[in-house]
C-alpha cells in the first residue's frame, strides 16, 4: 500500500499540496487528475523522495521511500529525461544498473521492450535522433526496465499518436496484471475513466475528489439526460430542475440534480413534442472534472 | 557505494571515449611532439644549405678562421678571388646567400663587412659574428701579451654565495630547485581547475537541462551523484595527464637516450625532499576538490548549458587571481601578502604549496592552512550537496544568487 498521510508542501507562502491523504492499494492503477499547476508533479516528487514534504509522511509498504528503495520504484518524468547524446541501449543499461540491475538483465529487458514497442532498430541510435513519440517509448522503458513494484508515470501519454497511446496503455495494463502498482497523471479524462478504478482530482493542491470511480460518480449526484427529437427542444431549458442545458442539431443534453426529476421532465416534454429517445446517463469524468476544476478558475 | 562507482565510471567512460576528449588529447600530443622535435622541423623549413663567399683582403685571416667557420651548421664558405663589386652583384642576383668581406686594418684584426640580399638578422649571422669575435679577442690579448691562463682568470665570474644562518633555512640552490617543481605544480593545478572544473559544471548542466537528472537523483542520492561526478572527472583528468606525461617522457627518452641531469634539476626532479612531493599531491587534491565542488554546485543552478560560462566566470577569475599571486610569490616567497593569502582557502592550494617549497614554513602554519582548506571543502561540499539537490529541480532563466537561495529552500523541509 502506498500511504500518503496528511502531506503538505509549501514553497514559501505558496501551498503546492495541501493536506493530501491517499491510500493507494497494491496492484492498482491509480489516476491523478488536475489542471496545470494543481500539484501533481510536486506530489510525485514527494512520493519519489526527490523533495521532502513540509508536513506529513509517505510510506510504501510501511516504509518511508528513499534511495535505498530505488530498485523497487520506477519513474517517468513529465518532460523527457534522457541523455540526448547517448545511444538507446547504452543509456537504458546505465539507468537500469543505477536501479540495481545487472548488465545482462538490463540487456534482456531492452531486447524485450524494443521488440514489444516495435522499435528494435533504435537500439544503437542516439536519443536526440528519435522523434518525440519514440523518445517517450524509450523513456517509458527506462521507467519499467528494472521491473519496479511501484511505477509513477507523470503524463505518460502526452504527445503520442493514437497507435502509440494504445501500445503504451496495453503495456501499463499488462504491468498491473503482473502485480505492479501504478500511479499516473493525465489530462485525458476518457483514458483515466477507461484505465483506473481509483483516482483523485487535485485543485490547487487540494484533493477535491478522491476514491473509487463509481463511488465518485454516484456521489456526484447529478445525472446527464439526453433527449432526441425532430422538433424544437429549446423550451426544455426553461423546465424545472434542468441545469447546464446544451442544444445540439437533433438533440439536447442537460443535467438534473436527482433521478426522480427526470420523470416530471419526461412527462412535460412528451406533452409538447414527439420524443424519439430519452435517456438518463451516468456523468462522465470529464463533467466532474470540468465542474470541480472549472469552479476553481472562477 | 556501488552506485557511487557506477556514476563515477559512467562519467569517466562516456567522456573518455568521446570524440572531444580523443581529439583534444591528440592535439596536445601533437604539440608535444612538435616541441620536442622543434629542431628538425625548423631545419625542414629552413631548407637548403646557405652558400657564402668570402673575400679576404688580408690574405691570412680566412686561413686562420676557415676551420671554425666551416664548423657552423648549414652554411658553406668558399673563397672568392674576384673584385668586390662582382661579389655584391652575385649576392644581389641570389647566386649566393651572403658575402663576407675582411678589410685590412693596419696591424689589428680586420674589419668585417657582411653583404646579404635582404636586411634583418638571422641566427647564422649571429653565429658567424660570435666565431669571429673569439678570434678577435684572441688576437687582441695575444697582442697585449696576455696568455691564455691570465685570460681565463680575467673572465672568471665572481663567487657570490648566500648562506642563510637560521637552522633549516633553504639554501639558494635548494630554492632554485624547488622553484621548478612549484612552477610545474602551480601550472598543472591551474590548468586542471580551469579545464576540468568547467567540464564538471557543463556535465551537470547537460544532465539537468536534459532532465535526466530527475531520474538520476531518484536512483541515487544527489550527494553521491555529485561526488561521483567530481571523482569521475578527476580520473579523466588523471588519465589524460598520464597519457601526456608518458608520451612526452618516451619522446624525450628517444631523443636523448638519457635525460641530462641538468634538465632534471632544472625542473626540480633532482634530489628534492620526498615530503615536497607529498605536499604537492595533498595540495593538488585539496585544490581540485575545492574548486570542483563549487563548479558542480554552479552547474546545478543553470537550466541551459549555454549559461554555464556566465555562472562559472567568477570561479575562473578566482583561480586566475590565485595563479597571479603565486607567480609574484615565486620571486618573493617571504612577502607579507603571500603569507596572508596562504591561509585563504581559495588561494591556499597554490600559495601555501609555494611557501612550503620555496622557504621554511613552520609546520603548524602548514597544518593550519590545510585544516582551513579541508574545513572549507567540507562546508562547501555540504552546501553544494544541498544546492545540488534543490538546484537540479529548479528550472527557468538563471539569476544566480536568487536561484541559489531558492535551491537551498527547495532542498529543505520548510517549517
Amino acid at each position: 500500500m502506498l500511504k500518503i498521510e496528511n502531506v503538505t508542501k509549501r514553497f514559501g507562502k505558496h501551498i503546492a499540496v495541501n493536506n493530501l491523504s491517499l491510500n493507494i492499494p497494491e496492484n492498482s492503477l491509480f489516476g491523478f487528475l488536475g489542471g496545470n499547476g494543481a500539484g501533481k508533479t510536486t506530489s510525485f516528487r514527494m512520493i519519489l523522495g526527490l523533495m521532502e514534504a513540509t508536513d506529513g509522511q509517505i510510506t510504501w509498504k510501511g516504509k518511508p521511500i528513499n534511495d535505498k528503495m530505488s530498485s523497487k520504484i520506477g519513474y517517468l518524468p513529465e518532460e523527457r529525461g534522457l541523455y540526448p547524446k547517448l545511444k538507446v541501449q547504452e543509456q537504458l543499461v546505465y539507468l537500469a544498473k543505477l536501479r540495481g540491475m545487472t548488465k545482462q538483465e538490463a540487456i534482456a529487458g531492452v531486447d524485450y521492450w524494443l521488440d514489444r514497442f516495435k522499435v528494435p532498430e533504435y537500439r544503437h541510435k542516439k536519443v536526440e535522433e528519435l522523434s518525440k513519440g519514440n523518445q517517450q517509448k524509450i523513456q517509458f522503458m527506462s521507467a519499467v526496465l528494472h521491473k519496479p513494484e511501484l511505477l509513477i508515470l507523470d503524463e505518460p501519454f502526452s504527445g503520442l499518436d493514437p497507435v502509440n497511446v494504445e501500445m503504451l496503455q496495453d503495456a501499463v495494463v499488462d504491468l498491473r496484471k503482473h502485480g505492479t502498482t501504478i500511479v499516473f497523471s493525465s489530462h485525458q479524462m476518457a483514458q483515466v475513466e477507461q484505465l483506473c478504478r481509483e483516482l483523485c482530482i487535485l485543485v490547487k493542491g487540494d484533493a477535491v475528489v478522491k476514491g473509487n470511480l463509481s463511488d465518485i460518480k454516484r456521489s456526484y449526484g447529478k445525472k446527464n439526460v439526453v433527449i432526441h427529437s425532430e422538433e424544437d427542444l429549446h423550451f426544455v431549458e426553461g423546465l424545472n430542475g434542468v441545469i447546464n442545458f446544451k442544444m445540439y442539431v437533433d438533440h439536447c443534453e442537460f443535467q438534473i440534480e436527482e433521478e426522480k426529476e427526470a420523470k416530471t421532465i419526461l412527462q412535460e416534454v412528451n406533452d409538447q413534442v414527439f420524443v424519439r429517445k430519452f435517456a438518463i446517463e451516468e456523468p462522465s469524468l470529464n463533467d466532474i472534472f470540468i465542474e470541480k476544476v472549472g469552479a476553481s478558475y472562477e | 557505494m556501488n552506485k557511487f562507482f557506477l556514476v563515477m565510471w559512467h562519467t569517466f567512460w562516456t567522456r573518455f571515449k568521446s570524440k572531444a576528449f580523443i581529439i583534444s588529447t591528440a592535439i596536445t600530443l601533437l604539440v608535444i611532439f612538435s616541441l620536442t622535435n622543434i629542431d628538425k622541423i625548423i631545419e625542414a623549413f629552413t631548407g637548403d644549405e646557405k652558400e657564402m663567399i668570402v673575400l679576404d683582403d688580408t690574405d691570412s685571416t680566412y686561413e686562420m678562421v676557415e676551420a671554425s667557420l666551416k664548423d657552423i651548421d648549414h652554411v658553406s664558405f668558399e673563397l672568392f678571388e674576384k673584385p668586390l663589386d662582382e661579389g655584391k652583384r652575385l649576392v644581389e642576383e641570389g647566386e649566393y646567400d651572403g658575402f663576407l668581406h675582411f678589410v685590412k686594418e693596419d696591424d689589428r684584426f680586420p674589419n668585417v663587412y657582411f653583404y646579404t640580399e635582404k636586411g634583418g638578422i638571422s641566427t647564422v649571422e649571429m653565429t658567424i659574428e660570435q666565431v669571429l669575435q673569439q678570434f678577435k679577442t684572441m688576437a687582441a690579448t695575444e697582442e697585449a701579451g696576455v696568455n691564455e691562463e691570465q685570460l681565463a682568470l680575467i673572465n672568471e665570474p665572481l663567487q657570490f654565495e648566500k648562506i642563510a644562518l637560521s637552522e633549516g633555512a633553504k639554501s639558494e640552490e635548494e630554492m632554485n630547485q624547488a622553484r621548478g617543481i612549484v612552477y610545474v605544480m602551480l601550472f598543472v593545478l591551474y590548468m586542471a581547475i580551469i579545464i576540468y572544473g568547467q567540464m564538471i559544471a557543463s556535465d551537470v548542466a547537460v544532465e539537468k537541462s536534459s532532465r535526466v537528472m530527475e531520474i538520476l537523483i531518484s536512483s541515487a542520492p544527489p550527494t553521491t551523484h555529485m561526488f561521483a561526478k567530481i571523482i569521475g572527472i578527476a580520473l579523466l583528468g588523471l588519465s589524460q595527464m598520464i597519457i601526456i606525461v608518458v608520451f612526452g617522457f618516451t619522446l624525450l627518452r628517444n631523443k636523448f637516450e638519457v635525460i641530462p641531469d641538468e634538465v632534471m634539476t632544472e625542473f626540480g626532479f633532482g634530489d628534492l625532499s620526498f615530503s615536497l612531493y607529498i605536499y604537492a599531491l595533498v595540495f593538488f587534491i585539496l585544490g581540485y576538490l575545492l574548486y570542483a565542488t563549487i563548479a558542480a554546485m554552479l552547474g546545478s543552478l543553470v537550466s541551459r548549458v549555454e549559461d554555464v560560462q556566465q555562472l562559472i566566470f567568477p570561479l575562473i577569475m578566482l583561480i586566475i587571481i590565485a595563479f597571479m599571486i603565486a607567480m609574484v610569490g615565486l620571486s618573493m616567497p617571504e612577502a607579507k601578502f603571500i603569507t596572508i593569502t596562504s591561509f585563504i582557502p581559495f588561494f591556499a592550494p597554490m600559495i601555501m604549496f609555494l611557501r612550503v617549497g620555496m622557504i621554511n614554513v613552520p609546520i603548524w602554519e602548514v597544518a593550519l592552512s590545510i585544516s582551513i582548506l579541508i574545513l572549507t571543502i567540507i562546508i562547501l561540499g555540504w552546501l553544494a550537496a544541498r544546492v545540488y539537490r534543490g538546484g537540479v529541480l529548479l528550472y527557468g532563466p538563471s539569476r544566480s544568487l536568487k536561484d541559489f537561495k531558492q535551491a537551498l529552500q527547495l532542498s529543505k523541509k520548510e517549517k
